[in-house]
């Protein structure tokens, strides 16, 4: 286990947001979390981060301080900063001297695909090139725990196509484990080993589908028949939370 | 629009009041003590050019100065404010009371304060004081103005209290900074000219000297003169700052 909840519950003042909940995540995991909006995904989500402490139950988190990363659902970059300087800011802070932050830097944005960007501003980039420089910043870490929250909802379906298989190449270098947050069924049966399906306020787990196959996906994976198998089991699965 | 017919149109409108104005003076036999036609203002503005100019060195002077003062006081009570929460609740009712009094009725104060022998002091307190505000808030509201993601992103990484000032809050300030300074500059030159006319008593030279002076002894079209400077002096200002306005932001975000 990489990271777990353990009967957590989150309550805000407007009522209870999540829980009780449970979820292990496995060392190199890929998981999934789909359900309605106001389900308490992200609140999950940042509970795995350490973001936000649970009003009951425990939080376990082996992955440490530098060992975990969050992409937003923004690009959240500091619009000041270069592509390069923005995929070194986490090891910066973190103390590492600034010419092998720069160096790794330029190593995480080459395998994201922006070779020849690393001097663009944010404010020059589109949104799928600025999505990618903030997945690069995520990696520089060499995180054991990458955590996503609803990474690609603004982008358009070629781009978020681009980006899903481009995370699980991602992941075939380093195995991070993986949690992602997304409201898109075919991406989260497509890019996780795991999909777990949540019920709104407060959040639970109305089940979990496994997903097998290779990862990252063969070409044609989306019109397989497993994975049309799949997908509707977890559509099946939500369809039961709104009846 | 075409470009042309855009920077015509004012100049076109501006010949237009100006004629109407000289005819209207010609046509009613206005008195030149009451109305100067444009043609008196025009000769006045060549007669008193190095008269004017030299005053209105000596407001820019002013306003510039306080500008300086005011910067470098309003960035720094910012960043002390920014550093304290508290300190901030604290400082803020005085910010307030001190912004909304005019600063007409501070002058005889501050007069007192200045000595009467040291009547530009006095200006550049009063033009300090105008000038302080729109940089101090901008600054307090920039320091505030962080994207809470990148807040998050900084928690998740352990930043120390220094690199969230240093690496976040600052740079996120600069484009309120810059705003705030545009804003200033053209209050630093209201505030001196308002201050000259109330602490200036003779002993500054500035415009607003000029137009007193005039005013005294009937001269309309040496009033105007000093007005049209004055005019020309604030959009010329306005136009400097603005366009460093623009470089700075295209330095800060690249574009």
């Amino acid at each position: 286990m990489i990271a777990s909840l353990s009967d957590v519950g989150v309550d805000y003042p407007r009522g209870p947001a999540l829980g009780p909940f449970s979820l292990g995540i496995g060392a190199g995991e890929i998981v999934a979390l789909v359900g309605p909006s106001g389900c308490g995904k992200s609140t999950a989500l940042r509970l795995l981060a350490g973001l936000e402490q649970p009003t009951r139950g425990t939080v376990a988190r082996a992955a440490g301080r530098g060992e975990t990363a969050v992409v937003f659902q923004a690009p959240t970059l500091a619009p000041w900063l270069t592509a390069r300087a923005n995929a070194a800011l986490p090891l910066e802070l973190a103390g590492t001297a600034r010419p092998e932050a720069l160096a790794r830097a330029d190593k995480a944005l080459a395998r994201v695909g922006l070779a020849g960007a690393e001097a663009a501003r944010p404010a020059q980039l589109s949104g799928g090139m600025a999505m990618r420089v903030s997945l690069a910043r995520a990696l520089t870490t060499q995180p054991r725990l990458l955590l996503l929250d609803e990474p690609f909802a603004a982008l358009d379906e070629i781009t978020r196509r681009a980006l899903a298989d481009d995370v699980l190449k991602l992941w075939a270098d380093i195995r991070p484990a993986i949690v992602f947050v997304t409201h898109n069924v075919e991406e989260a049966v497509y890019m996780a080993s795991r999909v777990v399906v949540m019920t709104a306020g407060p959040g639970r787990i109305a089940g979990e589908v496994a997903i097998d196959g290779p990862l990252p996906r063969p070409a044609g994976f989306r019109t397989t028949e497993p994975f049309r198998a799949k997908a509707e089991a977890v559509s099946g699965l939500l369809s039961g939370i709104m009846s | 629009m075409n470009r042309l017919a855009t920077i015509l149109a004012p100049v076109a409108l501006i010949a237009l009041l100006l004629g109407a104005w000289e005819a209207g003076c010609r046509l009613f036999q206005v008195p030149i003590y009451f109305l100067a036609p444009p043609s008196a203002v025009f000769a006045a503005l060549i007669a008193d050019a190095p008269a004017l100019l030299k005053a209105t060195g000596y407001t820019l002077a002013e306003a510039l100065e306080a500008l300086v003062i005011a910067s470098l006081l309003a960035q720094g009570l910012a960043l002390t404010v920014a550093l304290s929460p508290l300190l901030e609740r604290a400082v803020k009712p005085l910010a307030v009371v001190l912004q909304v009094t005019p600063v007409i009725a501070i002058a005889p104060l501050v007069n007192i304060w200045a000595g009467t022998d040291h009547p530009g002091r006095a200006v550049i307190a009063l033009a300090t004081i105008v000038a302080f505000f729109p940089i101090y808030s901008g600054a307090v509201t920039g320091l505030r103005a962080v994207d809470p993601d990148l807040m998050r992103l900084f928690d998740l990484y352990g930043a120390t209290r220094m690199q969230r000032l240093t690496r976040l809050r600052l740079p996120s300030a600069i484009p309120f900074v810059l705003e705030g300074h545009k804003v200033a500059a053209g209050l630093a030159i209201v505030g001196a000219v308002v201050a000259e006319f109330v602490a200036g008593s003779g002993k500054v030279q500035g415009l607003a000297w000029r137009i007193l002076e005039a005013g005294n002894r009937l001269q309309t079209a040496k009033m105007f003169a000093a007005l049209v400077v004055l005019g020309v002096l604030g959009a010329v200002l306005h136009a400097l700052l603005e366009a460093g306005e623009r470089a700075g932001l295209r330095w800060w975000r690249g574009r």
